[in-house]
């Protein structure tokens, strides 16, 4: 019989997220171990340059801010479909969160009081910093937001963060064991037991016990050509989520794309670039933004700045590359001295990976797939529909504070917020549980797994023709193309038959090589068919979708419509279906009825219902859902609306 | 014409009792600016499917892919083929436990430096939810930030001398890691607890001056300014030169 190995609360993914809940779950009086692909430093939150959102204002063009500020900054940026009580629990604690991780340990960039320069909207422009904050932390601008609320450490803000949460579960002896990949889920149909999980070092299985499971594993990023995200970004923890069959993903259609990818090589430069001062160019080196987005410029939400880019590029103002079109990003302006210290990484990157020195030279960028709003839905308090045991924070999670567009800094903030939060709600809960031990069932799990990996290495799954990494390539640039920043219904037909048939035909995988040990190719089977569910998820729920929000864009289709779609996607995988389910809940109590967002200039088909009637239906349509009750009442954080005409930009 | 590459790569599966380390030899045409994160994937692609190597953010950032590339550790996925000759030699970084070809377990000896050199501010000072934070110049701030850039690769543990020749040594990294702490106001060791921590053979005084470290970091840490500093500020501890909590808060470039 394999290894089984018991905890109280089994996180899945040492990042940020996973590692801000297992140190609030440690907090509670419970042992916690945490898994991770990688050494916990190598987590995709460390490669986060830009910032955290939280409203400190500390500085000048930060003065006025507030909590009740970002929280609406962040529902216009969700185009109205974001859960509104969660986005109030995260800008509420947003400030605490970061003085936390000061108080940890983190270099944020600090007030310098005294004049500044910055270049805003295309000018330099001096402003007076206030000398009674001096030393507190700092904030950059960013897209979106009505002040200046990120709060920084040059452009290493994910480093730096990452760096410091780690310091802290090696100080609270917070066991991690890296190079370990949960590939199922142990559970009885109501409740999450623990995971199955294959080293990656040897190849073994072994089972993880535990009272909680926390899915912490980011974004999926990888199942498109062209993505920002790091290479272990394939979602293997919402595909162990999707296979119980149970556990809806929501709004999976919801993917994000940064203005500022650099080609060739998809690496991204931070939003940081153009808050900071940084302006978008086109082929004849004119700067186009202002004429589309006249208030916001380039610092318009990423899904506008993201679409408008590449209808100027439609309008023939791309520059031409081998590697495809592409704008420029000009930062010269900005000077050597900022380029080499606040946007350092920037530097490095366009040096090493493009041979661009951005002190003297043009930048080359364009959109591209930066960030999953969807995920394993969860309630408030982190917890999974339909699974009691089963929990998840960060990107991996639609818990869902960024319906159908998230802004820059809010995903990052996110990590530490929701970590804090959730692990709180999540360790409080462990802590009055007992531990199931089934031990049958965890062998049982345990050898289906094996089974698979069995025949992977035999005579191959099925039929045994297919190989691994031509489906693989088949599926990204299916999504590329098919589903990409503007979507039409015959293209999204077009990609959910190709992402069917790429489904079956990885029933029949056969193996180039038969290493038993840490085979990299095995590990890519053993994802592959997980990642297909997902790029079908968000194929299938774009189709049906039919409007257009945030950052799902319908050309066929092109008005917000809060008539129909003020709702949430849940997709289900039944066990031995062909396609995933679709369903459909509202987005949450609305405290903002849906508005205009000032930027994006799009049409909106006003809603029927009153916000009275909405509301009278979340919480029994949830239910229906598989929503767990949550530690305070729903609708407990929301505030009485006030008046908003302070929000105008000073 | 596209230069014919020769990838001469180190092979071995630790977990095989019939794997023998050794080279082999995997040809590749060079494309334009080809660099080693994309030409490995297309050797695993095209002819080694069960290749081991370590890449996540292939952007420079989280230390991964640190390696020997002809002979030189440092990060595969920002080295560009052009800049190589025609034949490139890559083998795992020594110093580390092998994982299987390229792969190393970085990942544990980290985490044991991280224990040992007790990488977390130390402070009795308890966070309060309710108040503002705790004020730092911005100068302390970025020059915190200058030594805390380090990415963990390996790199400099790789090219140390001494520590390819005893296991026990701190290493750069370390050494680096408590000079960013020394200079962390939210730290409250003491001299006297950073002199019990690196002033033994294994740590500044184990140093032979070689300095491989300070040529090889990827991040441009500045190595031989910290080790200079720190052992003048340990010498002066140990000579009663220095006042005990003297200069936690210094420079430690000048």
């Amino acid at each position: 019989m394999s290894e089984i190995i018991t905890t109280d609360v089994l996180v899945i993914g040492a990042g940020l997220a996973g590692e801000r809940a297992a140190i609030s779950a440690a907090a509670e009086g419970n042992e916690v171990l945490i898994l991770s692909l990688v050494p916990p430093r190598r987590s995709h939150s460390c490669a986060a340059q830009g910032g955290m959102q939280a409203a400190l204002g500390n500085c000048a063009k930060g003065e006025g801010d507030s909590e009740e500020l970002h929280w609406l900054d962040t529902v216009k940026g969700s185009d109205w479909g974001c859960d509104q009580e969660v986005a109030r629990i995260f800008a509420d604690n947003a400030p605490i969160a970061m003085r936390e991780m000061a108080h940890f340990g983190v270099p944020w960039t600090r007030v310098k009081g005294g004049p500044a320069d910055y270049f805003i909207k295309g000018k330099k422009v001096t402003l007076e910093e206030p000398r009674e904050k001096e030393g507190l932390i700092m904030h950059r601008d960013f897209g979106g937001v009505s002040r200046w609320r990120t709060c920084y450490t040059a452009d290493g803000t994910g480093h730096t963060v990452l760096y410091t949460m780690d310091n802290m579960v090696v100080q609270l002896g917070i066991k991690v064991h890296d190079r370990m990949e949960a590939i199922s889920l142990i559970h009885d149909g109501t409740r999450c037991l623990g995971a199955v999980v294959r080293c990656l070092r040897t190849g073994v299985l072994k089972s993880y016990l535990a009272k909680a499971t926390v899915i912490a594993s980011g974004g999926f990023g990888r199942v498109y050509k062209y993505s920002t995200n790091a290479i272990i970004n394939q979602g293997t923890g919402q595909s162990i989520a999707l296979d119980t069959g149970i556990v809806p993903l929501g709004n999976m259609e919801a993917v994000q794309f940064h203005p500022t990818g650099i080609v060739p090589t998809d690496i991204l430069v931070t939003e940081g670039c153009r808050g900071d001062g940084g302006l978008l160019l086109d082929v004849d080196e004119y700067r186009f933004m202002p004429d589309y987005e006249p208030d916001k410029q380039e610092l318009a939400s990423r899904d506008v700045v993201s679409r408008r880019m590449t209808e100027h590029i439609a309008k023939g103002k791309g520059v031409p590359s081998p590697d495809g079109e592409h704008l420029w990003l000009d930062l010269r302006h900005l000077g050597e001295q900022h380029l080499r210290t606040k946007l350092r990484e920037v530097y490095d990157i366009c040096m090493y990976f493009l041979g661009v020195n951005p002190i003297k030279e043009l930048v080359p960028v364009r959109p591209t797939q930066h960030y999953s709003m969807g995920g394993i839905r969860v309630n408030k308090d982190g917890h999974a529909y339909g699974l009691e045991g089963l929990w998840s924070v960060g990107e991996s999670a639609c818990w869902d504070m960024h319906g159908m567009n998230r802004l820059g800094g809010n995903s990052l903030a996110e990590t530490v917020v929701a970590g804090k939060f959730c692990g709180q709600r999540m360790g409080q809960w462990a802590s009055q549980q007992p531990l199931a031990l089934d031990t049958k069932m965890a062998a049982d799990a345990v050898v289906v797994q094996q089974n698979r990996i069995n025949a992977l290495l035999g005579d191959g799954l099925g039929k045994a023709n297919e190989n691994v990494d031509a489906l693989h390539d088949a599926m990204r640039e299916t999504l590329q193309a098919k589903v990409g920043i503007f979507r039409k219904g015959g293209e999204l037909e077009e990609a959910v038959d190709t992402l069917r048939d790429l489904y079956q035909r990885a029933q029949n995988l056969k193996l180039r090589s038969s290493t038993k040990g840490a085979n990299p190719e095995v590990a890519l089977a053993l994802r592959l068919p997980g990642m297909i569910k997902l790029g079908l998820c968000v194929a299938k729920g774009a189709l049906l979708r039919t409007e257009s929000r945030g950052g799902h864009s319908r050309e066929d289709y092109p008005e917000r419509n809060d008539k129909e779609w003020l709702k949430r996607t849940l997709a289900r995988w039944p066990e031995g279906a062909a396609e995933p389910d679709i369903s459909y809940e509202p987005v949450g109590l609305l405290e903002s009825p849906p508005g205009q967002r000032g930027y994006g200039g799009a049409t909106n088909i006003s809603m029927e219902q009153s916000v009275a009637k909405y509301n009278d239906n979340v919480k029994q349509e949830w239910i229906k859902q598989g929503w767990h009750e949550t530690a305070t009442p729903l609708g407990a954080e929301l505030k009485e609306m006030v008046e908003y005409a302070s929000t105008k930009e000073s | 014409m596209a230069r014919q590459l020769t990838f001469r790569i180190f092979r071995y599966d630790p977990a095989d009792p019939d794997s023998k380390p050794g080279f082999v030899d995997y040809p590749l045409e060079e494309t334009p600016r080809l660099n080693l994160f994309v030409a490995l994937h297309r050797i695993r692609e095209q002819q080694a499917p069960d290749l081991q190597f370590d890449f996540v953010c292939r952007a420079g950032v989280c230390g991964s892919c640190g390696m020997m590339i002809n002979g030189r550790p440092t990060l595969g996925c920002r080295t560009l083929t052009a800049e190589l000759p025609t034949t490139i030699t890559l083998a795992p970084m020594p110093s580390f436990k092998l994982i299987g070809d390229l792969s190393v377990d970085t990942g544990t000896w980290f985490r044991g430096m991280n224990e040992r050199v007790e990488s977390w501010i130390h402070t009795q000072k308890e966070f309060d939810p309710t108040a503002e934070e705790e004020r730092m110049d911005n100068e302390t701030a970025e020059k915190i930030y200058e030594l805390d850039r380090c990415i963990e690769c390996g790199c400099c543990v790789a090219g140390c001398g001494t520590a390819n020749i005893r296991e026990d040594f701190l290493g750069a990294t370390a050494l680096n890691r408590i000079g960013r702490f020394m200079l962390d106001p939210r730290d409250e060791r003491d001299s006297e607890d950073w002199f019990e921590l690196v002033s033994t053979d294994e740590g500044v005084f184990g140093c032979m001056g070689l300095m491989g470290c300070d040529d090889v970091c990827p991040k441009e840490l500045p190595l031989l300014e910290v080790f200079a500093y720190m052992r003048r500020r340990m010498t002066q501890v140990a000579t009663g030169q220095a006042k005990p909590d003297a200069g936690t808060s210094q420079p430690v470039i000048s």
